[in-house]
């Protein structure tokens, strides 16, 4: 007969099985029940990169706390995880950019980041197959990319070792009060619940505001040598941080299998998950301006994921609101990959009330109620 | 960056097998703009193959005759992979093609299935129809020799075939049993013309060993097959081969079909008498309505060509035609069904996806096809599971219905050019 | 036809007959099309265009299915099995 949890946590992505790991290596007992297979939501759609990102301090706390995290695990990632530390690239096309790649390298070195500014020939010496003339850009050398669904998966079987039990197929139903109830009825108990239900987290936890931004991926057969880092567009600047238009940025990683996976894209308001032809029309004409030899690679698969995200682009970690002994841990947009073991601290150091390594304030889910309030 | 050809037709057929042909050259009896598509570098599908050193066979050279001197526009080499409000999209060798039309028929054919057991990774390990048809594009198997095993009527016409080609055939491996393959053989017999066809396999294969409740269970080879190690009746032998022809009967290629939002039911697209199906204006003819060999597949193309260009008396004359045809379908089903050994021969390292080398163990972790793609990569591949997706049903029960363009890996550009008001049904 | 084709393999000088594939030539050359993910060899399984398993590079192109591409004269084929 199992010993009731003590943590409860709700769902099986890459932030639950974070959280999953970090509870279980602190010693409690920890019950995670997935609504289907663990990585089927955002997590297993992910691109996968874990970047350091400076839109905020706080941003950027969490970014950089959860990538030193992601680095002191490399040697212990399976083959399967893919780690591979190629860093990220930002490539910027004319001098407006160029002032933010160096706004961008001064931030980074202020704070510890290693970064190096490229010319527009170094930056072509360092990805071949970019269109000249670029104005330049920022190589992050600390940057890296792993394969998600097999990221979670290793966090999720080492909590396991440390006796972390796994429920699959079950929806949860209503957890709050110390309880988490199944769909089919089933009761658990524990004195935390962790809410890390991803695009269900609202469901979940009524109140807290997460929406579906939709987003295209492609992925093509094997062309080892072509990509060397994550090569990401510095052009976002242009089009205005909008939180109603669509919008697509050049965005290729390098896969260790040799794949190059082509994104992104952003889209709010769109909840059905099929592939819409006209913004990934966009998205590869997009990638096409800054590659020109991407037209030609073969695509073998196009997929759609949903990023859960916030108002303010910052993370939900903390206690809900309406009930303590409810932890949310969810609204990641594009960084989930990345923060999710950052998350797993944040969230374990509050259960045990200890301090936490970097300030919990800017990701408290109360931070939505006030906003609201002041509305 | 490739340029985007645009071609439109009252009729767009998919697929210039014999279903496809008999579908074009129908519609174009009306007089109405036919184009036939094909991923081929020439139109006969798999079955009429052009081999390059012979003449056609005579009953197909009739059908060709007439497509050559049809008003038919053959589009070769161009594959379709998208398909969305009257518009496929297509891809040749060098350009991106849209082709509209007013009506669409779907004769897409079928695939051979493939069953994973220790060395069928090996070079020169290759499907019966596989062989036939590199053989067909040039292979030579003079004095080669060729063990011949899997499933299904296809196993014969490969052998008959091989010989001709003047391979040692060294035997057939048929995994179905004694008295069922005795049934076959005499059901068909009442089929139209299948008599005759009788005799002439008989005659063609005179002296071929012919193994029933047999089926290969390994291969063994350095960087390709040496050796295949059968099971007999219960008993194993090793037979030394130059090729392992293995194929266990066919799969309709169903994912055109089902990107188009046509109804499907155990797998096989539901058509109406017409040869329509639950999509209004789009049409399905041959395997993927039910696999039934060459003379039913003629029979449905012409109902559909008929049909789709209003001429349904014409169809109607072809319904009893059809249902004399139609028999085979059942035959099959009956003669050759996969016996549960096949469901162990693979063993914990054999591969069930060739294209990521994923072993059965690492899926046998997983508790249905979606979960074991995004853990282990099977099906994520460039054949898009269209092997080992097959397979894992088979050994795990693991269904998979869900298909997103592409159909077929494509050149990015042409992803990119698909016209952006299109979005798939489902 | 009575015409041949050479085309070249791996740098090695292939004939075949006119209107044979180029999976054919690779076969003819002894090569094997590709090395699989794990580094085997593998040739052509389904003779279609759906197996994927003959892929090569045909004059620089790579990722070509060769058992659904004619032999044209002069080919440069890198398959790398």
């Amino acid at each position: 007969m199992n010993k009731p949890a003590e943590a409860v946590i709700v769902g099986a992505g890459i932030v639950g099985a974070a959280c999953a790991l970090e509870l279980s290596t602190e010693g409690l007992r920890v019950l995670v029940i997935d609504e289907g297979f663990p990585s089927a939501g955002s997590t297993g759609a992910a691109m996968g990169h874990i970047v350091v990102m400076d839109d905020s301090e706080a941003q950027f706390a969490i970014t950089r706390y959860s990538q030193i995290l992601w680095d002191d695990m490399r040697d212990q990632f399976p083959a399967s995880v893919e780690f591979d530390p190629c860093g990220t690239l930002w490539v910027a096309t004319d001098e407006e950019e160029m002032r933010e790649v160096r706004r961008k390298f001064d931030y980074y070195r202020e704070r510890g980041v290693n970064a190096e500014i490229l010319d527009s020939q170094q930056v072509l010496n360092a990805e071949p197959h970019l269109r000249a003339p670029l104005a330049g850009g920022l190589r992050v050398p600390g940057d890296s990319v792993v394969y998600p669904p097999c990221a979670a998966q290793f966090l999720l079987q080492k909590a396991r070792a440390l006796g972390a039990r796994v429920i699959q197929g079950q929806p949860v139903a209503a957890i709050g009060k110390g309880i988490a109830r199944l769909a089919d009825g089933t009761v658990f108990a524990a004195g935390f619940i962790v809410n890390a239900a991803g695009q269900s987290a609202p469901k979940l936890s009524p109140g807290i505001n997460i929406k579906p931004r939709k987003g295209h991926l492609v992925i093509t057969d094997r062309y080892p040598n072509f990509l060397h880092h994550q090569v990401v567009e510095l052009g976002y600047l242009k089009s205005a941080h909008s939180l109603t238009a669509d919008s697509v940025a050049f965005n290729v990683q390098p896969r260790k299998t040799g794949q190059i996976l082509i994104g992104s894209s952003r889209q709010y308001g769109a909840e059905n998950s099929a592939v819409d032809q006209s913004i990934l029309s966009r998205m590869l004409q997009r990638a096409f301006e800054y590659m020109p030899d991407l037209n030609l690679l073969s695509a073998i698969r196009v997929w759609t994921g949903f990023r859960p995200a916030t108002p303010d682009k910052l993370p939900l970690i903390g206690p809900s609101p309406q009930d303590p002994s409810v932890l949310v841990a969810a609204g990641h947009e594009g960084l989930g990959i990345t923060t999710s073991l950052a998350t797993a601290k944040l969230i374990c150091a509050q259960i045990l009330g200890q301090r936490p390594a970097i300030p919990i304030q800017p990701y408290l889910p109360s931070r939505q109620m006030t906003a609201e309030a002041h509305v | 960056m490739d340029s985007v050809k645009h071609l439109r037709f009252d009729v767009a057929v998919v697929g210039a097998g014999p279903a496809g042909i008999a579908a074009a050259l129908a519609a174009a009896d009306s007089g109405r703009t036919v184009g036939l598509i094909d991923d081929n570098p020439a139109a006969g599908g798999q079955i009429w193959r052009a081999a390059y050193n012979s003449a056609r066979p005579p009953a197909s050279s009739t059908w060709f005759g007439r497509l050559q001197k049809s008003a038919v526009q053959i589009v070769r080499g161009t594959r379709v992979f998208h398909a969305a409000n009257s518009e496929l999209a297509a891809e040749s060798d060098d350009s991106a093609i849209q082709i509209s039309y007013g009506k669409l028929i779907l004769a897409t054919g079928a695939r051979e299935l493939f069953l994973p057991f220790p060395g069928w990774t090996l070079p020169n390990v290759m499907g019966a129809g596989g062989l036939q048809a590199l053989v067909k594009s040039g292979l030579d198997i003079s004095g080669k020799r060729i063990v011949i095993a899997g499933t299904g009527p296809l196993l014969l016409a490969v052998a008959a075939y091989a010989r001709k080609c003047g391979a040692k055939v060294i035997g057939i491996c048929e995994q179905t049993t004694r008295p069922r393959m005795a049934r076959f053989g005499l059901k068909m017999m009442l089929v139209p013309g299948k008599a005759a066809e009788a005799v002439r396999f008989a005659y063609d294969l005179r002296g071929i060993p012919h193994w029933t409740d047999c089926w290969p269970v390994a291969a063994f080879g350095n960087r390709r097959v040496e050796t295949v190690r059968i099971s007999r009746e219960g008993q194993t032998s090793e037979i030394e081969c130059d090729y392992l022809a293995c194929g266990f009967h066919l799969i309709p290629n169903v994912e055109l079909p089902r990107m188009c939002g046509c109804r499907l039911q155990e797998n096989l697209v539901r058509v109406d008498e017409y040869q329509q199906t639950s999509v209004p204006g789009i049409f399905c003819a041959g395997e993927p309505t039910g696999i039934g060999g060459l003379d039913l597949a003629l029979v449905e193309g012409e109902i559909a060509g008929y049909a789709a260009t209003n001429w349904g008396d014409r169809a109607k004359h072809l319904f009893v035609k059809r249902a004399r045809f139609q028999k085979v379908v059942r035959i099959l089903q009956e003669a050759f069904p996969l016996r549960p050994e096949l469901k162990n021969l693979a063993r914990p390292d054999t591969l069930v996806c060739r294209c990521e080398d994923v072993p059965h163990e690492r899926l046998s972790e997983h508790g249905g096809w979606r979960a074991a793609k995004l853990h282990t990569r099977c099906g994520m591949g460039p054949c898009q599971g269209r092997v080992c997706g097959p397979a894992a049903e088979f050994l795990f029960g693991w269904q998979n219905d869900s298909v997103r363009p592409p159909l077929f890996p494509v050149r990015c550009s042409s992803l990119a050019a698909i016209p952006s008001h299109s979005a798939p049904r489902n | 036809m009575s015409e041949s084709i050479s085309v070249r393999v791996n740098g090695k000088v292939v004939t075949v007959r006119a209107g044979a594939t180029v999976a054919v030539a690779v076969l003819a050359s002894g090569a094997t099309c590709r090395a699989s993910v794990t580094g085997q060899p593998r040739s052509p399984l389904c003779g279609m265009g759906t197996c994927f398993e003959c892929r090569v590079t045909i004059n620089g192109e790579p990722q070509r299915r060769s058992c659904q591409v004619l032999c044209e004269a002069n080919m440069e084929v890198e398959a790398n099995g």
